[in-house]
């Protein structure tokens, strides 16, 4: 089954009497368990097809569906909920809540689907443990270090199994060695629990990891090749 | 169920833990709360205790809280609409009666004379027994001593009238005034007691004398000009007045005393009305504050609403979330504030002594001391008009977080 399926995408800003193109025409179709990695420069229209495909923003026109559900037409609570039980996200930056601690961070969206508290508090330590920030649980975002944060932003898109993780740069604020940690962590989440991966990047090193890469610009998808 | 559970703790921690993001801004706000609900609720105990004492003197002086008198003597407050001194039947009505604190008096225009001075007055004939229960006089007594038995031969005075005539404690006045059949009835008194008049301007020209002599020198034996009945207060006497204007004999007019002084009646209906004026104006300053202080909390952390917005936080929460922020810090700030209004309140129940604007509060009607009066009504109605208009207040601000657009708040800087 496919994970999400685009189809006709276009998207335009206005910036004063200028308009953006975002998104042009824009197909492509995604499938359960992928790891794409969609790159190109700044403009090109990733950071635009990420928010869509997420619920984030909404298209002019053209249709986004994720197996039955045709996310361009939900109204902003169902994509409140859409979010919430089928899509992690990961940003460059700014990821976590700076009041809750990371264990509180990673709880957060379990907390708001209702999951109980104990298995809240198993399913964060696990997972938590797994992104390697066992002892680090009770500390604040301020008292960890970028990579860190990271982790735990991503030990949070995946504690409850979401059909799909957005990454949107989550590599641009670290160094090479932080970055080289995250994406093997990806792609180990990838391999061994069947998440699907999508990374928006323009950096080399993370298109590495990927196994389908869709180059942008322009708004239009310029090449989309298997790794 | 579980999950509204679940979402309430959520959404308390993230209120409880962002009301602490910036501690002076907070700090700043719940002093200016707890300062606003300070002044509500001590300046609304302050003017409740003067209006308070007020009436309370005000009733004093007309006196009593139900006054029954012949229908005409309002208009003509003269012997001959005078009225039969209670019969059996009545007597036993008004001894029933959840109050038993009742008597009866004459009152007449009258003219005194000292061998110096003539002065216009009310002439007031008392019950001695049961005066101290209705108006106090005998406690008001400065010099001399008061009546001793209804036929008492003597006349108490305001110290203030005997300057005026000047005389003074044992000297001898003449009074006169007219009969049924308008004949000058004339009779020399004692002064046998001179009181201070607890509000100068009203009581100044009340001489009082015994209620049996009085009804010698007017020749109206057997009659009196009102009964005087006082309740447990004057603010409920409705039962006490329906009771009585259903079984007073026919022929005699029921008055409560808000019929009888209307400038009194109007000051008890104005105060409820005044204070929630006084109230809402404290709100309305302090609302300014309120909402700046979550205008700039929300937009000190826009991108991080679009974070918790990304993850799927409905908008409904994150309104939810705000005015439980905002509920929060009122509650904080109103729990410091009755509490610095009880601080402040309760070390002046014995009065607070205003002696030095004691001339200004009299001719207002009050006395000396002042009596902060705090009431639950009070209270509440400060308390819940901080929290029901603080919380309304908030919702612009919370609904214009919860509609921001997501992409928009995570690119804000």
């Amino acid at each position: 089954m496919s994970a999400i399926h685009c189809h006709q995408l276009c998207k335009t800003f206005h910036q004063g009497d200028e308009i953006i193109t975002g998104l042009d025409h824009v197909d492509i179709t995604i499938e359960t368990g992928e790891f794409v990695c969609l790159s190109g420069p700044s403009g090109s229209g990733k950071t635009t097809l990420l928010n869509a495909i997420g619920g984030l923003d909404t298209p002019d026109s053209g249709e986004i569906r994720m197996g039955d559900l045709r996310i361009d037409q939900l109204e902003r609570g169902a994509l409140a909920d859409m979010r919430l039980h089928h899509i992690g996200f990961v940003f460059q930056a700014y990821n976590l809540i700076p009041v809750l601690s990371a264990r509180e961070n990673v709880e957060f969206v379990m907390q708001v689907q209702g999951v109980a508290a104990a298995e809240r508090a198993r399913k964060a330590r696990a997972i938590l443990t797994e992104v390697g920030l066992e002892g680090l649980e009770d500390r604040r975002p301020a008292q960890l270090s970028g990579g860190q944060q990271q982790r735990v932003a991503v030990a949070r898109a995946i504690v409850s199994q979401p059909d799909l993780v957005l990454a949107d740069e989550p590599t641009a604020n670290l160094d090479s060695v932080a970055a080289s940690h995250l994406m093997g962590l990806f792609a180990s989440l990838n391999e061994n629990h069947g998440i699907t991966f999508v990374i928006a990047t323009h950096d080399k090193r993370v298109m590495a990891y990927a196994r389908r890469l869709v180059k942008m610009q322009d708004g239009k998808i310029i090449s989309d090749e298997a790794q | 169920m579980a999950a509204h559970k679940l979402h309430f703790s959520v959404l308390l921690t993230l209120s409880w833990r962002n009301l602490w993001r910036n501690h002076r801004r907070t700090g700043i706000m719940l002093g200016a709360i707890a300062v606003g609900v300070w002044a509500m609720i001590f300046m609304t105990a302050l003017m409740r205790g003067m209006v308070d004492d007020m009436l309370s003197q005000g009733i004093r002086n007309l006196p009593g809280h139900i006054q029954i008198q012949h229908p005409d003597f309002l208009d003509d407050p003269s012997v001959a609409n005078s009225i039969a001194v209670p019969g059996a039947e009545f007597e036993a009505l008004l001894q029933r009666l959840e109050s038993k604190r009742w008597t009866t008096r004459i009152r007449v225009p009258a003219v005194i004379a000292s061998e110096r001075e003539t002065r216009g007055i009310n002439l007031i004939g008392i019950e001695p027994a049961a005066e101290d229960d209705v108006s106090g006089l005998p406690a008001l007594l400065s010099e001399g001593r008061f009546f001793e038995s209804p036929l008492d031969g003597g006349v108490i005075i305001c110290a203030k009238l005997a300057e005026r005539l000047e005389t003074r404690l044992g000297k001898r006045v003449v009074v006169m005034s007219q009969d049924p059949d308008n004949n000058i009835r004339e009779r020399g008194f004692r002064i046998v007691g001179i009181y201070r008049a607890r509000l100068p301007g009203l009581e100044e020209f009340n001489v009082y004398a015994a209620r049996d002599t009085m009804q010698r020198l007017l020749r109206i034996e057997g009659r009196v000009s009102q009964i005087i009945v006082v309740g447990e207060d004057y603010r409920e006497i409705e039962p006490l007045y329906r009771q009585l204007r259903q079984q007073a004999p026919p022929g005699l007019q029921v008055r409560a005393w808000y019929e009888i002084d209307t400038y009194l009646a109007a000051m008890f209906n104005m105060m409820d009305g005044f204070v929630l004026v006084w109230v809402i104006i404290i709100f309305l300053a302090l609302s300014f504050g309120l909402v700046n202080t979550l205008v700039m909390a929300i937009f000190e952390r826009v991108r991080e609403i679009g974070l918790i917005q990304a993850l799927g936080m409905r908008p409904a929460l994150i309104l939810y979330q705000i005015l439980m922020e905002s509920t929060l810090l009122l509650l904080i700030g109103l729990g410091l504030g009755n509490g610095l209004a009880l601080a402040t309140i309760i070390p002046l129940q014995d009065g607070l002594d205003i002696s030095v604007v004691a001339e200004g509060m009299a001719m207002m009607g009050a006395s000396s001391m002042l009596y902060p009066k705090l009431t639950a009504s009070d209270l509440l109605l400060a308390n819940s008009v901080v929290i029901l208009l603080g919380v309304l207040t908030s919702i612009l601000p919370a609904w214009r977080a919860a509609k921001l657009d997501p992409v928009r708040a995570l690119n804000s800087t």
